[in-house]
């Protein structure tokens, strides 16, 4: 091999830059945020559905709700315990989850996704 | 394994006999569940939505105030130029509302005066047909609804329109000048809409959903009653029957065959 000290001196160097990112963040993980919830929120226990469901299943549950209610012109929800829902971002989630930023936000932001909903949903006025 | 042509035509014909059977057995034992998934959508059943636009009882001031009110309520920006305007009711003179009904010897009771015009939720709507995506059609109660999470701003459906009653988003409407949009967006229960969306009159869907009239007609009826009469046109002793019966009305541009739902008592 020609210039072997020079090629190898090269490869350690790519290897360590290449390496350098996971080095240098080793141990500093970014701790999941937890979702607040609002007086209102806790105030009411309950959720549209469990909230294992929920922590889960949400954007599916929009979207259907999505559906129903923009196509079908369905807009009342019946909850597994009986109470009748109205299908609206704003005027339902939004009314307990006032708090979008810190409900909403610190989770998507850590998931790294960034739903277009509020594209056109109006967010409610947080105080900070 | 090899198959001559008769054993060929016997398994391809037993088959055909089973796939037909099973479909005819299927519709047999479960006539129910098919209807019941067909049924899941519900929409309010045997509607035909219209409006009558009574211009005897229409005066300037409350064709502003209905402006205003579905404006306000849908979260309309203003953009402050006419190449982007968003309108969904607006006005519109005499011989621009009904061309070719104009003639020079007609009064000043018509000609020059503005007519409140909107989406006419035709019976059979040229927009929903050129629509690609299924963004927007014809629901069941007579509403020309859009989906606006399904529109990619193509325009055909503007294209398809022939009454203007479609406006396309430009720009961001939360970015419309805020000296002219103060407040906005004005209505925080509802959504406004993105760049490059489609958007026009809904009948107020979301209103006739919880058992309110039409932002404008209420506006109008604050006024004046009956300046606009909105209500069930499939319904015989309906308001808006019994105005129609009661009065001679035009429709805008009918000879095109859309079968507007909007009727104007001039």
């Amino acid at each position: 091999m020609y210039d072997a000290g020079k090629i190898i001196v090269g490869l350690i160097i790519g290897i360590g830059l290449l390496l350098f990112p996971f080095y240098y963040n080793a141990g500093k993980a970014a701790k999941a945020p937890e979702p607040q919830l609002t007086p209102k929120a806790k105030e009411a226990k309950v959720c549209v559905a469990e909230t294992s469901y929920m922590k889960t299943s949400h954007m599916h549950l929009l979207e259907r709700w999505r559906q129903e209610v923009v196509r079908g012109g369905e807009r009342y929800y019946t909850a597994s315990n009986g109470k009748v829902y109205y299908k609206s971002v704003e005027e339902t989630c939004l009314d307990c989850h006032s708090n979008k930023s810190k409900f909403c936000d610190q989770c998507h932001d850590y998931m790294r996704i960034s739903p277009y909903c509020w594209d056109c949903h109006i967010a409610p006025k947080e105080t900070k | 394994m090899d198959i001559d042509r008769r054993k060929f035509l016997k398994i391809a014909g037993l088959s055909a006999v089973m796939g037909i059977g099973g479909k005819a057995a299927f519709e047999l034992l479960a006539p129910k569940e098919l209807e019941a998934s067909l049924r899941e959508v519900p929409l309010t059943q045997g509607k035909k939505w219209g409006m009558v636009v009574n211009m005897a009882k229409m005066d300037d001031e409350i064709m502003k105030r209905c402006m205003e009110a579905c404006n306000r309520v849908h979260n309309i920006p203003n953009f402050g130029d006419p190449r982007v305007e968003i309108k969904w009711i607006w006005e519109e003179t005499y011989e621009h509302s009904f061309p070719g009904q104009e003639h020079e010897y007609i009064g000043e009771k018509y000609l020059g005066r503005n007519f409140l015009l909107m989406c006419n939720h035709c019976t059979d709507p040229p927009c929903c047909r050129v629509c690609p995506t299924g963004a927007t059609w014809k629901r069941e109660d007579g509403i020309v609804m859009m989906d606006w999470h399904r529109c990619i701003g193509c325009r055909f459906c503007m294209a398809g329109c022939p009454y203007g009653s479609r406006s396309f988003n430009w720009g961001d409407p939360r970015k419309a000048p805020k000296e002219l949009n103060p407040d906005f967006p004005t209505n925080r229960d509802y959504p406004t809409r993105s760049k490059g969306v489609v958007e026009k009159c809904t009948f107020c869907d979301e209103r006739i959903a919880r058992g309110q009239i039409p932002a404008c007609v209420e506006a109008a009826n604050e006024i004046r009653e009956g300046a606009l009469v909105f209500g069930d046109l499939d319904d015989p002793d309906s308001d808006i029957r019994k105005v129609l019966r009661a009065h001679y009305s035009i429709r805008r541009k009918p000879e095109l065959g859309t079968g507007p739902n909007v009727y104007y008592i001039i």
